[in-house]
């Protein structure tokens, strides 16, 4: 498996978890050409192969539909008046596009709350993103490179505690912040992920800045160059790939939390989920709310996900084992 | 590293002293890195698992010790257990599931050039919150199949088996040749020879009831003579819109129901069937002479197909890890398929020369190498599985919740959401945490294995 990450040779060798990268990267795509390589002399001849490989085709366009099916449903009753959903599906207006208007978005943006709660999203995840990252970059290093004793103990506590999952920090996290005078607030959510993301993000890190050549660290060093610039000019630079892909995960992971949120947020503070999953109650009347604030919060994870399409994938793969 | 300090022999005590406070400097840094790291851990991860064992042993107040009372708790409370059978249902079934269907796809793909397309199209939900896929899905999932994109093409098909129009309010005038009870079948009271024509007059269907086709009936249908070897007439809706014209009669304005299935009946027989055209008519020919009924069959008059009830009490757990499905097909496909390019083109090439089918290749070397990829997938969806939250908080209807609980839901309503028995909800975050610990362990050793 680990001879497919695409992840740039400049440096330390492929990611731990190696995850694979959509072929839509520079690396060339051998799938295509390699099973019509050996045609002309196997039984069943050209004709068959054709038939096969249409039906193959077909069966993929069908699949691929069946998966744009959902979001197009999505796209287009957000884009509907509560009537129209109300008397008929979203598919109608593919024969009647004047049924659609941006009037759900624009009426979702002045009030209710989902503008504030779309602000919060972001006051969540980005601090949380680059505390998770910078936080386990030390500690990773620290890890990997920096002698102190029980160094390995520590780190295979830290590695243990990558199983606990976050329903067993809720009850007891609550009752500390609660005392502290965090509960409810944007900085609790954010230090719950913090915690809940680091044991994934330092063991990630920690093996990948530990495959960086010990020679250009002696090297480095001999050169006199304090651990410090040596963490921030040369181990960070090296391990950009592997750190663009947690960023990405992490940022989703948290961009996408409802349970964490709903039970540290209040009013003031909760996110885009939490605010949406308020409005479940009564579904069917409130398509017009939810539709189009379920959009608005796929829309940066899309773009993300089409903009960095190579991370997105390696940072979601890597972080499956979470 | 250490002799690389030692190359300057002439210096040699006061170089030692500096390692020595370097090697301090340097403990002390590490302890700087790693400090803000171990303290949120320590105080927000470590802290609550000991927490939360403890308080396990505690009643729902946190005051009385009951040892593993809570433990046993969950053994007896009924909602408990189905929120355990439940978990055990997605637990086996949405990650053999997807590891399938990502198989299946993962060597599909291979076999096409838009790979690339097709595994972005797959992918995408990944980026999507279960909030929106939970969304996204409710709307599908709408009962109604005007409504819900599912159930439309579930009646869809359905109703392209069995594509007769149904009037489940209309019922015969009364007196006028039809005989029958409401939801029919109805037959003529009279007996009709061929050559004869009938204008078959129904009421009680509402004007927005009406097919769209429908044209005015044909008030000479009855009239026209069909023919020595058939029977003809007109079925129509016996009202006129103002309530004017003859009850009876085929008035103007009055309009046919097309779509209506007729049979004609002799000896207790059907010999010929018939379905009626936009404005009513139908015609039966090549008939033998003889004494026919005019039958409309009940099937006339059932209510139409409804689909799925998807999210009632029956399928919703199954619809949900339909949800599921959606969401990390991608994530196995793409996974398996990097392990499928890894395999030795050779092994595939050799075995095609002698001889062997692509099912003997796909059964007898693809699967075999592709085992350990596999099991990972396999793994990683069951420790995934085994914590989902978002999807059933969102997807399950308030009434159903019951029903389609799984275990983090289960705790979620325990701790929180009303049962407040803190006590109970700790237990059960214990053993959400012991059942993910054995998956977990396999995984981080694949993962190591893998780095090192």
């Amino acid at each position: 498996m680990s001879g497919h990450s695409t992840v740039e040779r400049h440096g330390p060798s492929p990611s731990p978890a190696s995850p694979p990268a959509l072929p839509a990267s520079p690396s060339p795509a051998p799938s295509a050409s390699a099973p019509s390589s050996a045609p002309g002399r196997r039984r069943g001849g050209r004709l068959s192969r054709l038939l096969g490989s249409s039906v193959v085709q077909g069966v993929l366009i069908l699949v691929a539909l069946v998966w744009i099916t959902p979001l197009a449903g999505l796209l287009l009753s957000s884009l509907r008046s509560e009537q129209d959903n109300a008397t008929d599906g979203w598919w109608t207006a593919l024969t009647d596009p004047s049924q659609l208007s941006l009037d759900n978005y624009s009426a979702l943006l002045r009030d209710s709350g989902i503008g504030a709660a779309f602000w919060n999203t972001v006051l969540i995840s980005v601090p949380t993103t680059v505390l998770v990252v910078v936080i386990a970059a030390l500690a990773g290093y620290a890890f990997a490179w920096l002698e102190f004793p029980g160094r390995d103990a520590v780190f295979l506590v830290v590695v243990g505690l990558l199983v606990v999952p976050v329903q067993i920090g809720l009850l007891p996290v609550a009752k500390l912040f609660g005392a502290v005078g965090l509960f409810g607030t944007v900085a609790g959510v954010v230090l719950f992920h913090v915690a809940y993301g680091l044991p994934f993000a330092i063991f990630l890190l920690r093996n990948y800045f530990a495959e960086i050549p010990r020679e250009m660290l002696e090297a480095a060093r001999m050169d006199g160059g304090s651990e410090w610039r040596i963490f921030s000019r040369l181990v960070l630079p090296l391990g950009r790939p592997a750190i663009a892909s947690l960023a990405i995960f992490q940022f989703l992971w948290v961009w996408n939390d409802m349970l964490v949120a709903l039970l540290f947020a209040d009013n003031g503070s909760q996110p885009l989920t939490v605010a949406l999953q308020s409005q479940m109650r009564q579904f069917g009347s409130n398509i017009g709310v939810l539709a189009p604030g379920a959009f608005l919060s796929l829309v940066v994870p899309l773009v993300v996900f089409f903009a960095f399409q190579r991370h997105f994938v390696q940072g979601v793969m890597a972080g499956s084992v979470k | 590293m250490a002799d690389t300090v030692t190359a300057h022999p002439s210096t040699g005590r006061p170089a030692a002293d500096g390692r020595r406070r370097a090697q301090r400097r340097k403990r002390r840094l590490a302890v700087v890195f790693v400090l803000p790291a171990l303290l949120l851990l320590g105080a927000l991860v470590v802290y609550p698992v000991l927490f939360s064992f403890g308080r396990s042993l505690f009643d729902a107040d946190g005051d009385r010790f009951v040892g593993a009372a809570n433990y046993a708790a969950i053994v007896q409370d009924p909602a408990t257990l189905k929120a355990i059978r439940n978990s055990a249902i997605w637990v086996v079934v949405a990650p053999t599931l997807l590891t399938g269907l990502g198989l299946l796809l993962a060597v599909l793909t291979e076999k096409v050039r838009w790979a690339t397309a097709f595994k972005l199209v797959l992918f995408l939900p990944m980026a999507v919150s279960f909030l929106a896929a939970g969304i996204i899905f409710r709307l599908a999932y709408e009962q109604d199949p005007d409504r819900g994109v599912l159930n439309a093409a579930v009646v869809g098909v359905h109703d392209g088996f069995d594509d007769a129009a149904a009037y489940p309010t209309a019922r015969a005038r009364e007196g006028h040749g039809l005989t029958g009870a409401a939801g029919g079948p109805y037959s003529t009271a009279s007996t009709v020879r061929p050559g004869g024509s009938l204008s078959l007059g129904f009421i009680g269907v509402a004007p927005d009831a009406m097919p769209a086709g429908a044209k005015a009936a044909a008030a000479d249908a009855a009239a026209d003579a069909p023919g020595t070897d058939a029977i003809g007439g007109v079925v129509y809706l016996d009202f006129a819109p103002g309530g004017a014209g003859t009850p009876g009669r085929v008035d103007p304005g009055e309009k046919g129901l097309p779509g209506m299935t007729v049979e004609a009946v002799r000896d207790g027989r059907v010999t010929a069937t018939a379905t009626t055209a936009d404005d009513g008519t139908f015609r039966f020919t090549g008939l033998d002479d003889g004494a026919y009924t005019v039958r409309l069959p009940a099937a006339n008059f059932e209510a139409p197909y409804q689909g799925v009830n998807w999210l009632g009490p029956a399928l919703v757990t199954p619809a949900i890890i339909g949800a599921y499905l959606w969401v990390w097909t991608g994530f196995s496909m793409v996974l398996i398929g990097a392990g499928l390019a890894a395999i030795p083109r050779d092994a595939l090439e050799a075995a095609r020369m002698d001889g062997a089918t692509e099912g003997q290749i796909f059964r007898k070397i693809t699967v075999p190498l592709l085992a350990p990829v596999l099991t990972v997938v396999f793994v990683t969806l069951v420790i995934n599985v085994m914590k989902v939250f978002d999807l059933v908080w969102i997807i399950a209807p308030g009434p159903v919740q019951e029903e389609a609980n799984v275990l983090a839901t289960r705790m979620w309503l325990v701790s929180f959401g009303g049962g407040n028995d803190q006590g109970l909800g700790s237990a059960l975050s214990m053993v959400l945490l012991l059942l993910v610990v054995p998956a977990m362990i396999f995984n981080v050793r694949r993962f190591r294995r893998s780095g090192a």
